[in-house]
């Protein structure tokens, strides 16, 4: 059966590709390094428009006034300029009131597209562009660690790691938060209590990465001007060993977080990226696997969900799990040494 | 209705979900169509595929394995149409779900007139409506254009005028979405369904038509008073399908081996349940249940005619998050027959959320789940009900209309431990009145005979006939008023050959009668009280005859709505005791 993938790796190759959702302009060269927050792109994601009534402007019929019209479509204005006109003794005209394109002129009418600052999008990884896609984006290479979350409030920023958790089911609370680390990354365990959320926001931190959060907290966290990641979900869920072991041997590493919504559709997901130098030839990880015996796997659901193991077997036909529920199992030996038995679709491949 | 064999036609039916890409084969045994089996394999229309055709290719070899029949041919394609050896398939029809709702933005004159009538065109099929613009809007056309810009909407669905009505009105507006579509690359142009004032039609073409896809239905409110869908919903399947091939690789692929009819699957689930309302011939409606991960569809047909409409926030996967926006945690915990606190459910409901296809491992997650199917039927109908005519209403708007049967699918009713479970979850979110047939459609067939019913319809009528779908039981919901433990129907069953039974049920109760598996009953009913059981009026009785379903006979005096105690212990003991009685 296929399976999604989690990436929790040491080191590994990263390709991303940032694509703008309408065409725009692509502001890095291929072959340039970028920081995750370097600005890559650009369009006019929330344009601005102005439709101006030329004919009352200039007092005459919509037939008639659109021989006075000076401008054609496309054309590039000024803030003054004229746009129709000089008409009659008076030389009545109408000036463009601020600068920006003339989509449509004609039929008394002139459809200004004002200048306004376009929407900018960031690199979300530190890496080389390694491909142009003209008007659209790029794709981003680096190497290094990566660690894939569950949730994000969709900010990105990176900073110098603090790893503020000592047991993989610790709760991070305001006292653990001090100005030392002000423009850092910070790595909690559980947070449960929105203060702690408000502290790092007066900090301010750039980035917060949880293990788990409470759920209440959400519309708080989605409202936070930095990047916040879980990495294991809703609820006090203690971090995955896998998680915990590589954040805690990357103490003080420059970091980035993508903390971008998980869409499975578009194959985005939030994820925290430790740049390292690569050695010898790194592979992209897969994106999607089947499952088999010997593989890492995660537990998505109760009473074991977040736990780390080893695919142990496939059990044959069709099983009933302790809800009730008739499905495909398998068999997981975790981490404790302990075998238990899951649904199939209760797995995720970890690697 | 035997058919000839020389005629027969097999068929596969595939249905492409968001969790799950089906195929069903039917062909004819003995005369006369059936559903033979099907193949099933995770949708594969998420990244990094974004291509429904691995999916398509792993359900279509399942199938294979499971029948030994060849389906696929050495270039993986499905052998249309089937050969002289017996491989391959003679039609297909097709349907689908997966994907992101569409982001529509409607137009129309009043808000209350046509813009409700585009809502709920809209409503039938999978969108998310992102903006409405209509005549009460005060802002000026560029305004409008920058918002529908910012939305970068798949569709613009306009309505409004009567026919032969308001023309200028409607133009203002349209003006807007001409100019917002002008503006865009051609490749990110929206579509665009005119379903208003017939008048306008040829200036409506002049303005939209270069601009990029137009489509044009006859107008959904000719009339005040009157209301058409139609043909617009024909128009508007054709636009998912449209956006779902520009966004997915396999789907033009598979609307071709369908002949150009693929469907969304709500579309169709709302044609089988019209094809039942004709098959029924009866004088209540048929309602159909659809609880899915990506979305809730609700589908009612009264003679004929359909209200339908597709529930994205209501959904119990990506959706769960959204029942929680309509309904509070308390609620949720009200109905749970276990103690869990409201950060249980809270947690339970983001974490599914976030693994939409996982399943309950514990009793706890499982009790979490099916309330939220009970608050998804319930929230669904809430929002459905206004559209039902008004004379289906036997008791008052705050009740469901009479129905017969009602058929129930989606993986939390099908994938149920037990069918008590299931049968409890209909008739707490469903909280059906008179007497009906629960009947619960545990393949997910239903798409595919609606879809099939337009090419085959025999073929429809005969799987239909075949047991294919299962029968839950018969439910009597005696309506009256009365203080509970006050007897209000008396209920005397006599099994045909068999025993016969005898009692009187009272008001917040629950019973069931056991009759066995494909065996008939007689039954003899008498309203006390002036309950009104649904035989012609209050305290009026009669006699019914039953096919004995998985269940029986169950009679849900609970009154309508349930109301349950404010005392968290007693309700709890109250609902333990409800499925107890159901074999929960």
């Amino acid at each position: 059966m296929l399976a999604e993938v989690t990436h929790i790796l040491p080191v590994t190759l990263i390709r991303r590709e940032r694509m703008l959702p309408i065409p725009g302009r692509v502001l890095v060269r291929k072959g340039q390094k970028v920081s995750a927050t370097d600005v890559i792109a650009e369009a006019n994601l929330n344009p601005e428009h102005l439709l101006l009534d030329i004919a009352r402007g200039l007092g005459l019929p919509e037939e008639k006034a659109d021989r006075y019209l000076q401008c054609k479509d496309g054309m590039r204005v000024a803030q003054g300029d004229i746009l129709a006109g000089p008409v009659g003794w008076a030389k009545r005209v109408v000036r463009s009131p601020r600068g920006g394109r003339v989509i449509l002129a004609g039929d008394g009418k002139v459809l200004l597209e004002l200048d306004s600052p376009p929407f900018e999008m960031k690199a979300g990884i530190p890496g080389m562009v390694i491909e142009l896609r003209e008007n659209r984006g790029v794709t981003i290479e680096t190497s290094g660690a990566l660690i894939q979350g569950v949730w994000g409030n969709g900010q990105i920023d990176y900073g110098l790691m603090f790893v503020l958790v000592r047991s993989p089911d610790d709760t991070l609370t305001t006292d653990r938060l001090d100005v030392s680390m002000r423009g850092s990354l910070a790595i909690g365990g559980y947070c449960g209590d929105a203060e702690v959320l408000r502290t790092a926001d007066s900090l301010p931190l750039r980035g917060l990465v949880l293990a788990s959060m409470d759920a209440a907290l959400v519309s708080e966290a989605a409202r936070m001007r930095f990047p916040i990641m879980l990495i294991d979900g809703f609820g006090k869920l203690p971090m995955n060993m896998a998680a915990f072991k590589l954040l805690t041997t990357n103490e003080r590493r420059e970091a980035a977080v993508n903390a971008e919504n998980w869409d499975r559709f578009k194959g985005v997901r939030p994820e925290l990226v430790i740049p390292l130098p690569a050695s010898g030839d790194l592979k992209a990880p897969r994106e999607v696997g089947y499952f088999e015996a010997g593989q890492q796997v995660r537990i998505l659901r109760a009473p074991h969900k977040g736990k780390i193991g080893t695919l142990v077997a496939l059990q044959p036909g069709i099983n009933r799990l302790p809800s009730g529920v008739q499905t495909k199992t398998v068999i997981v030996k975790l981490e404790n040494g302990d075998e238990v038995v899951v649904g199939l679709v209760n797995c995720e491949i970890l690697e | 209705m035997p058919i000839s064999l020389v005629d027969a036609e097999s068929l596969i039916a595939i249905d492409v979900g968001s969790v799950s890409t089906r195929a069903f084969l039917f062909d004819v045994v003995d005369g006369r169509y059936r559903f033979l089996a099907s193949g099933s394999a995770p949708t594969t229309a998420n990244a990094p595929f974004n291509d429904v055709s691995e999916g398509l290719r792993i359900a279509l070899e399942n199938l294979q394995a499971i029948t030994g029949r060849v389906l696929l041919g050495g270039d993986e394609r499905l052998i249309i149409p089937s050969m002289p050896d017996g491989s391959g398939v003679d039609v297909v029809a097709a349907t689908i779900s997966a994907g992101p709702p569409l982001r529509v933005v409607l137009v129309g004159l009043l808000e209350d007139v046509s813009l409700e009538s585009a809502r709920r065109l809209a409503s039938t099929t999978y969108v998310r409506v992102v903006e409405t613009l209509s005549l009460n809007d005060r802002r000026k056309t560029e305004s409008r254009i920058d918002a529908i810009l910012r939305l970068r909407p798949d569709l613009v669905l306009i309505a409004g005028g009567t026919d032969g009505g308001a023309s200028q009105s409607v133009l203002k507006l349209l003006e807007s979405v001409g100019l917002a579509n002008y503006w865009l690359p051609q490749e990110n142009r929206f579509e665009v369904l005119f379903a208003g004032n017939q008048k306008l039609e040829a200036e409506v073409k002049a303005t939209f038509g270069r601009l990029g896809p137009l489509h044009i239905a006859p107008n959904v409110r000719p009339e005040l008073g009157t209301e058409r869908f139609q043909v617009a919903q024909i128009q508007l399947a054709n636009i998912v399908r449209n956006v779902r091939s520009q966004q997915l690789v396999g789907v033009k692929e598979l609307d071709n081996w369908s002949g150009g009819g693929l469907f969304p699957t709500a579309t169709s689930f709302g044609r089988a349940v019209r094809f039942l309302t004709r098959i029924y011939d009866s004088a209540k409606g048929v309602l159909g249940v659809d609880i899915g991960a990506s979305a809730t569809t609700m589908a009612a047909g009264f003679a004929g005619e359909l209200v339908q409409a597709v529930f994205p926030h209501l959904g119990l996967g990506h959706g769960a998050t959204g029942i929680l926006h309509q309904a509070t945690v308390s609620e949720i915990r009200r109905w749970l027959h276990i103690d869990l606190s409201d950060d249980d459910i809270r947690h339970y409901v983001y974490n599914k959320a976030l693994y939409p296809n996982s399943l309950p491992e514990t009793p706890e997650d499982l009790a979490i789940e099916q309330v939220m199917a009970r608050l998804a039927m319930r929230l669904a109908l809430r929002e459905i009900s206004p559209g039902f005519p008004e004379h289906s209403f036997h008791y008052g708007p705050a009740l469901l209309p009479w129905f017969e049967p009602i058929v129930a699918t989606g993986s939390v009713l099908t994938r149920a431990p037990n069918f008590g479970q299931s049968v409890l979850m209909l008739l707490d979110g469903i909280q059906p009145t008179g007497i009906t047939t629960l009947v619960l459609d545990q393949n997910h067939i239903s798409p595919a005979l609606g879809v099939s019913a337009a090419i085959n319809p025999i073929l429809a009528v005969q799987v239909l006939e075949s047991n294919t779908f299962q029968n839950l039981g018969t439910i009597l919901s005696p309506i009256g008023d009365a203080k509970p433990g006050t007897p209000v129907l008396r209920v005397r069953m006599s099994i045909d050959g068999g025993s016969e039974t005898s009692m009187d049920i009272k008001q917040g109760s629950i019973e069931v009668l056991q009759i066995p598996q494909g065996q008939e009953a007689q039954l003899s009913l008498t309203p006390l009280q002036r309950y009104d059981i649904g035989m012609g009026g209050s305290g009026r009785g009669g006699r019914l005859r039953v096919r004995g379903g998985a269940l029986g006979v169950i009679i849900d005096a609970r009154g309508r709505p349930i109301s349950l105690p404010h005392d968290p212990a007693r309700r709890r003991e109250l609902i333990s005791k409800w499925r107890w009685i159901l074999g929960c």
